[in-house]
């Protein structure tokens, strides 16, 4: 009988996770405290984890393979699934707050790493606060590249210190990403994409990248199309507003 | 809900002292009280305040000398940090901060003070070009870098002030380079040292050849203290303090090591020795910390013979070799004396001698001193004790993360009152 097999949470058809069993409430308040564990330092992440193809045993801090992309409240994943066939030999991490999201997350690599052998084994994701624990998972300068696509807006000024990019926020993405790195940002809410703009141009530490360099990137035509949020927002035909910075070294001597 | 109503009731502070770099002056924070006493004049210092209020309407919350002994600056839950000129205890600043002050720190050249607020912002107040002779009026703070709403519990600069190293609840300390104009922010941040396991509660630079900024040592809730070098962020010794002292079965769990909590740790003769205060200990843990081999090792224990003395804060004045304590609180809910503090001191530090605890009437400004600085109400024992009872009950709940078992978080859902319920 395979009726011992049939999970419902599982679509039949594809083998993949189906999103209405993983529902989640579209906000998380990041300034509450968190009760979830946090590695210790980022030398306590424990890769076996995330990468069993890469790091067959725990504990093995050997290998030179290193996380290079982060993808900041990576949603139900979208982003990561393109980046990781396009960047096959990369190591990258998607960071969300949202519980059941996170699930969700883990249990599409998996379907899909069954489904597609030797494929996804680059991309894993994590329950966390990303506001308040980069610095537990990232080494200073071991990321190339962030992304922070469509995230929560909240419109009211009071809540602005929970926006993801924020000036002070921007210190601590700028110390895990390393000189050239590159930071992508896109909304579909005009205001916060001028505010996502304005705080990285105010930043000492990140400067824009030209409309040629923009053009030959590959991954700025994913920041739109590859996540469920940009799908949404191209069903309805909204627009959208991006912001890409490079990590650039600081200018001020302090003798 | 009955969580809520226990924080209420143990909302104290705890005692502080500062010494004068120069040892000319001592200064006690009990509550609101702000009570310095000029030892090189031999009588208690008048303070003056010319912006007309009366001094802090809460509890000071942070108090320190600069490193020349010129500036002293004192703030708390009145959200009003005071900027005082030493030599004649005149208010030279009031800076008004949005949010409670939880710690502060004077650049090294005495031209920028920075304080930090209970939701993680660090702000920083220009004084360069300031003569020290008119009041300073409309000073604003600006923002100089942040922890994300985490609790700042102490801030310092390194020895040859080019960085800021902030520590918080959250077991984390950041090292930021400190700019050469900080009113634009500081936002290049040097590193961040990891691996406390609990709040970090104090922060101290002691000096070591090869060194320039200092090693860094921080005591934690994790009842260990650490030591680090701030520029890579490395963590190179752990000094388990209150198992080496003996307070503590080494196999121990979360809970009891937080009853021996770090509260305060003190360098002396620049470094030669740290006085470590414990929360469970009447007396101080002295720790050597050899630049060589980059270790920590308890070289001795000083217990404070009768008087029920837990120390709330340390003190001493850099080249001097006197470490001055002090315990108290700023209230005590139940008891008849509304804020009471002691102080004793600890000389003979140096090689040959052994740390001894010195008399009452051998203390450093005599009876006078202590009559000024502790007040005059005699206080018991026992309430000594309960007061660092309760010191340590605000400390816990104040930094400590609220842990709600499975069924208390269930009901908490059930009663949510932002879920629409469907009938």
């Amino acid at each position: 009988m395979p009726e011992t097999e049939v999970n419902p949470t599982i679509s039949k058809s594809t083998g993949l996770p189906r999103k209405r069993f993983y529902r989640a409430r579209a906000h998380s308040n990041p300034l509450s405290d968190s009760h979830f564990p946090v590695p210790i330092s980022p030398s306590h992440v424990d890769h076996s984890l995330h990468y069993p193809q890469y790091f067959p045993s725990s504990g093995q801090a050997d290998s030179c393979k290193r996380i290079q992309f982060a993808d900041i409240g990576c949603g139900f994943g979208g982003l990561l699934l393109s980046l990781s066939t396009l960047f096959p030999e990369t190591l990258m991490i998607g960071m969300e707050l949202r519980d059941k999201v996170t699930e969700y997350v883990k249990e599409r690599i998996l379907a899909l790493r069954a489904a597609n052998p030797g494929q996804y084994q680059n991309i894993s994701v994590v329950r966390t606060n990303s506001m308040k624990y980069i610095p537990n998972y990232f080494e200073k300068g071991q990321l190339s590249k962030m992304f922070f696509l469509f995230p929560d807006p909240h419109f009211k000024e009071k809540n602005h210190r929970r926006r993801v990019i924020s000036p002070h926020l921007l210190d601590e993405y700028a110390y895990a990403l390393q000189v050239g790195g590159i930071i992508y940002t896109i909304t579909d809410v005009e205001e916060l994409g001028d505010w996502m703009k304005s705080c990285l141009e105010n930043h000492p530490l990140f400067e824009a990248l030209s409309k040629e360099e923009l053009e030959a990137d590959p991954v700025v035509q994913l920041l739109s199309s590859a996540t469920e949020e940009g799908q949404k927002v191209a069903r309805n035909e909204g627009q959208t507003f991006q912001a890409v910075f490079r990590r650039i070294a600081s200018s001020d001597q302090t003798s | 809900m009955e969580d809520g109503e226990t924080n209420k009731d143990v909302e104290v502070a705890p005692a502080l002292i500062a010494v004068q770099p120069n040892q000319r002056s001592v200064a006690v924070a009990v509550g609101a009280d702000l009570r310095v006493f000029n030892l090189h004049a031999g009588s208690a210092a008048s303070l003056v305040d010319e912006s007309g209020s009366s001094f802090h309407k809460d509890f000071i919350r942070a108090i320190r000398f600069g490193a020349k002994g010129k500036l002293f600056v004192s703030s708390g839950d009145d959200k009003i940090v005071k900027i005082w000129s030493v030599e004649y205890w005149r208010c030279i600043c009031t800076v008004s901060s949005e949010k409670r002050v939880t710690a502060v720190a004077i650049s090294n050249d005495g031209s920028y003070v920075c304080f930090a607020d209970k939701f993680g912002v660090v702000w920083v107040v220009d004084l360069t070009g300031y003569d020290g002779n008119q009041p300073l009026v409309n000073k604003k703070a600006t923002p100089l870098l942040s922890h994300y709403c985490s609790i700042i519990t102490s801030l310092e600069f390194s020895l040859d002030g080019q960085f800021i190293v902030s520590a918080d609840r959250d077991f984390k300390i950041r090292v930021t380079v400190f700019p050469s104009n900080p009113i634009n922010g500081a936002h290049e941040i040097q590193s961040f040292c990891l691996g406390h396991t609990e709040f970090v509660s104090c922060v101290a630079f002691v000096q070591a050849q090869d060194y320039p900024h200092g090693l860094l040592i921080s005591g934690s809730g994790d009842s260990t203290v650490r030591l680090w070098d701030i520029v890579s962020g490395a963590l190179l010794d752990t000094c388990e303090v209150a198992t080496k002292a003996g307070l503590l079965e080494s196999n121990n769990d979360k809970s009891e090591e937080r009853d021996h909590a770090v509260t305060d740790l003190c360098t002396i003769l620049d470094g030669l020795l740290i006085a470590v205060a414990i929360q469970s200990f009447q007396g101080i843990v002295l720790l050597k910390c050899n630049p060589a081999t980059r270790t920590l090792s308890v070289s001795k224990l000083v217990s404070i013979e009768g008087g029920a003395f837990v120390p709330t804060s340390l003190g001493n004045g850099a080249s001097t070799g006197i470490l001055w304590m002090v315990t108290g609180v700023s209230n005590l809910p139940g008891s008849s004396c509304p804020s009471f503090a002691r102080v004793r001191a600890i000389s003979g530090f140096d090689v040959e001698q052994e740390p001894t605890v010195v008399e009452h009437d051998k203390i450093p400004g005599g009876e006078q001193l202590l009559e000024n600085l502790q007040g005059s109400a005699s206080v018991d024992d026992a309430v000594f004790l309960a007061a660092a009872e309760a010191v340590k009950t605000a400390m816990c709940n104040l930094l400590i993360k609220k842990q709600y078992p499975a069924e208390n978080r269930e009901s908490k859902k059930r009663t949510r009152n932002d879920k629409k319920f469907k009938l």
